[in-house]
């Protein structure tokens, strides 16, 4: 099985900003693959450069074998885009949006009703496929969007920031259907600047930043990458966030960092479970009560952390619902 | 359900079941299936449906009975006969401006992007567009035609001539979406379209549509006696007149039909390939 997506030296210049700068990426077939990275880092050109809305500067691009470049038609046969916002039509209903791509994707007016209904049912929207999709939720929206994507039976299903803007309930629906299409045989490229998305759906997670790839793999080899466990401290006064941090930088490995939204402290250290005794003593010396402390895995933000110097903008790491866009 | 029995299912279900590629749409389906969607956008929002035709009825009125009695149409044409057949061809801008808005809010909501990954024809995205808005333009003519009837206009040109005259009015309002369509592509976003389509103003006022051009400026009747709108309600009004013996514009009705075509040709001939080439221009 040939990669599904093959990537050279990609470039892409807009103006003044160097969107794709020589990157380079291979996505296997059978899998979810992530495309993480802040706002900027070229995640939606590369996006586009692979639904073929967008024509790189430089280098070589196979989607499922075809040259995208030189054959962008055929590209369109075997891809499903899904865009950041659901672009389904709301003075239509569920049904006769479906029918619609299913329509323009090639099938027949029977097959197109068929897979129509077929794919309202996947994704759990069997009983709204009657109603105009202006009485949707947004949730409902984004997963009819995914249907969208779906009706042509693609190969590939193109995802940019699915869950960007939804509440948590929602998005967790929206990762069980990408779930369930990837176990229908669907390879899916993703792009989220929520590390948890990344986490929970991917087999494959690349790392984007400035417009090229600066780490890939799975998310335990990444979280591996980034080498140490990571002490995190929530007091139980806000006041005493900074007296948390002077604790624990008397025994972090690097700088430790202050979560304002969550009231959490932490930092990397070595030897994580020496080092925690010596915090529950600091903080004790420090008369400083803690609702939770603990020893843990670093998450993808402190991978991204350490492996770039500076943390994701928009989302904080236990904040994937907050709206990024 | 953990990634690597997800892995393991997707290479069953693949080696199971090998995909072909999507046919894609050809430009007869695609360029119907997605005007449905716009007209049916149109017809199914209540808001834009009343509210353009209320616009509409709005002005007519105030025309008719507040500027109407003002204004001098030269002997043996009354006011109302005047206006409406030009007030009709000025609703052809006035449909644009929304057409444009709606182009540019495919564009910025990611419509046209999903359309452009489909395995269809992009001029035919284009067409249908176009499609819809020619029913737009043809539904707001009917609509306020229907206004003009009940405010006392009466076409007296003979029924081949009126019809002649619905007939321009179609071509004309088919050619001028790509106008718009070029607009809304062109704009970025719905606001912008609409600003940009206020150049629809002085087409619509600097004519022949409301009062005759020779009360004009000296200055302006050139620009406005010879615009293209104003040469297509030239040809409509004599049309529904039955000549242009009353109007004062000179020439032969035929001329001023033949005039019409031929700018609806050029019109559509430039906008329609500035349209479908930046639709289909991979950015």
């Amino acid at each position: 099985m040939p990669p599904i997506i093959e990537a050279r030296g990609l470039t892409r210049r807009f103006g003044d900003t160097q969107a794709l700068a020589g990157l380079d990426l291979v996505a296997e077939s059978g899998r979810v693959t992530a495309l993480l990275g802040p706002n900027g880092a070229g995640k939606t050109t590369f996006i586009s450069a692979v639904a073929t809305l967008l024509r790189p500067d430089a280098g070589d691009l196979r989607v499922a074998g075809i040259d995208a470049l030189a054959h962008p038609g055929r590209v369109r046969q075997v891809i499903g885009l899904a865009g950041q916002y659901a672009s389904v039509e709301p003075a239509m209903t569920g049904l006769e949006n479906l029918h619609m791509v299913a329509r323009l994707f090639g099938l027949s007016k029977s097959a197109a009703a068929a897979a129509s209904a077929d794919v309202l049912e996947r994704l759990g929207l069997g009983d709204a496929g009657d109603r105009l999709v202006r009485d949707y939720s947004g949730g409902m929206r984004r997963r009819l969007d995914l249907g969208a994507s779906l009706v042509g039976r693609p190969h590939l299903l193109l995802l940019d920031e699915p869950t960007t803007g939804l509440d948590p309930r929602s998005r967790i629906e929206l990762w069980e259907a990408i779930r369930g299409l990837v176990s229908s045989g669907t390879d899916v490229l993703l792009t989220t600047q929520y590390l948890e998305e990344a986490d929970q759906l991917a087999r494959d997670v690349v790392i984007i930043d400035h417009g090229r790839v600066i780490a890939s793999g799975t998310p335990d080899s990444l979280k591996d990458q980034a080498g140490r466990d990571v002490i995190e401290v929530r007091p139980r006064h806000a006041a005493d966030l900074d007296r948390v941090r002077d604790a624990l930088a008397v025994v972090a490995a690097e700088a430790p960092r202050i979560d304002h939204d969550t009231q959490r402290v932490s930092a990397p250290v070595d030897d994580g479970a020496d080092k925690l005794s010596a915090v529950v003593r600091l903080l004790d010396e420090a008369q400083v009560t803690s609702d939770d402390i603990g020893l843990r895995r670093p998450t993808l933000d402190e991978v991204f952390l350490a492996l770039t110097g500076q943390p994701i903008d928009g989302a904080g790491p236990d904040d994937p619902t907050a709206d990024a866009a | 359900m953990t990634t690597t029995s997800v892995d393991a299912a997707a290479a069953a279900a693949r080696s199971a079941e090998p995909r072909a590629a999507a046919p894609g749409a050809g430009f007869a389906t695609t360029a119907v299936t997605t005007s449905r969607r716009t007209v049916l956008q149109f017809f199914r929002t209540p808001q834009i449906l009343f509210m353009g035709s209320i616009q509409g009825a709005l002005f007519l009125f105030m025309f008719r009975y507040v500027f109407g009695g003002a204004i001098q149409t030269g002997e043996g044409l009354s006011y109302v006969d005047f206006l409406v057949p030009g007030f009709l061809v000025t609703v052809i801008l006035w449909s644009g401006m929304s057409a444009a808005a709606g182009v540019a809010e495919d564009s910025a909501t990611g419509v046209y992007d999903r359309l452009r990954s489909l395995p269809i024809p992009r001029a035919a995205v284009m067409a249908g567009r176009s499609m819809a808005d020619g029913t737009l333009v043809a539904w707001g003519i009917f609509v306020t035609a229907i206004i003009g009837l009940l405010v006392g206009w009466r076409p007296d040109g003979g029924a081949g001539r009126v019809a002649l005259g619905i007939a321009l009015m179609l071509v004309a309002g088919y050619a001028f979406t790509w106008v718009f369509i070029t607009i809304g592509l062109v704009s970025g976003n719905a606001q912008a379209a609409q600003g940009m389509s206020m150049l629809v103003i002085p087409f619509s006022f600097i004519s022949s549509a409301n009062v005759p051009v020779a009360t004009m400026p000296g200055w302006m009747q050139p620009f406005a006696a010879n615009q293209p709108v104003s040469v297509i309600i030239n040809a409509v009004r004599s049309l529904m007149v039955g000549g242009t013996e009353t109007l004062g514009i000179g020439h032969t009705t035929g001329y001023w039909v033949v005039l019409s075509l031929v700018w609806c040709a050029g019109i559509f001939a430039v906008f329609g390939l500035l349209a479908v080439r930046r639709f289909s221009k991979m950015k």
